[in-house]
């Protein structure tokens, strides 16, 4: 769901990047961040609340709530809203709070 | 540890113009932003802005962030770390910070938080479901990244932010079927309604959501028409097919980083939320601790931006001498009362005299 014509924006993909999200290689673009990449993908659900389990997708995209928070190269609780996406990344949904290593 | 003489937190309107006018004048500044470029939420503005020609007025958000940017850029003292959060600030004046995987801490002899506002949330049924996000975070999905939230969206809020964010919906090919507002009339400029009017967008006051449904992401809203005191009345629910709803109900300041500095801070509803008491320089009640744009009020980036240059200005008078300090001083002053004249503006300046402070207390 990109936009292809905007009458005021132009968008920037010259270059491809290709990442893994729970297993699947699904593609975007240099400069987007890994939720715009996913949403770009079709995919809403980020990640799963740790107590109820509820769906989660992201809400403010500005770094603010939390709300995106994955799993990225085994790390968790990244905010995909402000990260931005890079070439061989393995993104995953997170169910828990993260632990500490 | 690196040691500044200003560090600023947060690169928006407010931030950026503090730190061009604190190093303008001969100030040692660092700049901390968590995103990876400079503007804050001014890159995702495609409208152009009211205000005065000095707050750059019939300009577009975005191309004002590219013009604050080159000022900045020009400037000589002034270090700029992005995709930085800021952590915590210290008595001593040192503040922690997060970039990617490296701590980092700075000393500064002032420092200004301008980290903004954000998104507030409205109660209802489901209201966490993939698919409900809030109105900015949709503006910026589609006006940064280029990508659409989904293919149709009920706006809920007919504030200005909403009837923008409608139109931008409409112009990147989005239906948007319904713009819902819980109050009797529309409160952003009608300029914009009748815009969405006109591309056949019904905007129904009186309305709220009363619950969404879905089964991992939303697929359902089913909104009510609202009595005279915000109640739903049974009986006049309509169900809407939508993958996407944006909340715009209102904005509140991130002030926490204040509240955790040790300002002391009120709660002022017509600000937006938790707020600091302050002076007129926008020095809290911690020393040498300012605040400039939506984060001590939530107001528009144009006064942001004043905000900004006068605590730019103010620090730079205090720590160096500026010659000509009254002379500029007087003119941001009379841009920002000029910027507050009108009735909302009237209504933010009430706000701000429950949180001024005199100048015995600095
Ligand atoms: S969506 Fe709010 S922090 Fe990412």
């Amino acid at each position: 769901m990109r936009i292809s014509s905007h009458p005021i924006l132009k968008f920037n993909r010259d270059k491809e990047l290709s990442f893994i999200f729970d297993g699947r290689k699904l593609v975007g673009y240099e400069g987007e961040t890994i939720a715009a990449a996913l949403h770009a993908n079709n995919i809403k659900v980020l990640g799963h609340s740790s107590v109820k389990h509820r769906p989660r997708g992201f809400y403010c995209a500005i770094g603010n709530c939390t709300s995106c928070n994955m799993i990225v190269n085994d790390e968790p609780n990244v905010r995909t809203c402000i990260t931005l996406l890079e070439d061989g990344m393995v993104v995953k949904t997170q169910s828990n709070k993260g632990e500490l290593k | 540890m690196k040691h500044y003489d200003v560090v600023v937190v947060g690169a928006g309107p407010a931030g950026m113009a503090c730190a061009i006018n604190a190093t303008k004048h001969g100030l040692t500044v660092l700049l901390v932003e968590r995103d990876d470029f400079l503007g804050g939420q001014l890159i995702k503005q495609t409208h152009m802005f009211f205000g005065s020609e000095k707050q750059y007025a019939k300009t577009r958000g975005i191309d004002i962030a590219t013009i604050l940017k080159k000022e900045l850029l020009k400037q000589d003292h002034v270090d700029i770390m992005l995709d930085t959060s800021a952590l915590a600030i210290y008595d001593d004046k040192v503040i922690t910070l997060l970039n990617h995987h490296d701590y980092i801490k700075v000393k500064a002899n002032a420092i200004v938080v301008a980290t903004g506002a954000s998104e507030k949330v409205l109660a209802f049924p489901n209201n966490d479901l993939p698919g409900i996000y809030g109105a900015g975070a949709v503006q910026t999905l589609m006006n940064v990244h280029g990508v659409k939230p989904g293919k149709s969206v009920v706006m809920v809020g007919a504030g200005n932010i909403g009837l923008i964010v409608s139109y931008q919906l409409l112009q990147a090919g989005v239906d948007v079927k319904a713009v819902v507002e819980a109050s009797d009339s529309i409160g952003g400029y009608l300029v914009h309604a009748q815009k969405l009017r006109r591309l056949g967008v019904p905007i129904l006051t009186n309305h709220s959501v009363k619950e969404a449904h879905g089964a991992t992401a939303l697929e359902e809203l089913i909104i009510w028409k609202l009595d005279e005191n915000f109640s739903g009345i049974a009986g006049t629910e309509k169900r809407i097919e939508t993958d996407t709803c944006c909340l715009s109900v209102g904005l509140k300041p991130s002030s926490e980083m204040l509240r955790q500095a040790g300002a002391e801070m009120t709660y002022v509803r017509s600000l937006g939320g938790y707020v600091p008491y302050i002076n007129q320089n926008h020095e809290t009640t911690v020393n040498n601790l300012f605040v400039c744009g939506d984060v001590s009020g939530i107001e528009e980036a144009s006064s942001a931006m004043v905000e900004g240059f006068i605590v730019g200005l103010t620090l730079a008078n205090r720590f160096k001498n500026v010659p000509n300090f009254s002379v500029l001083m007087t003119d941001l002053k009379t841009q920002l009362k000029d910027l507050r004249a009108g009735e909302t503006g009237e209504h933010i300046m009430k706000g701000i005299k429950q949180i001024m402070r005199g100048d015995h207390h600095a």
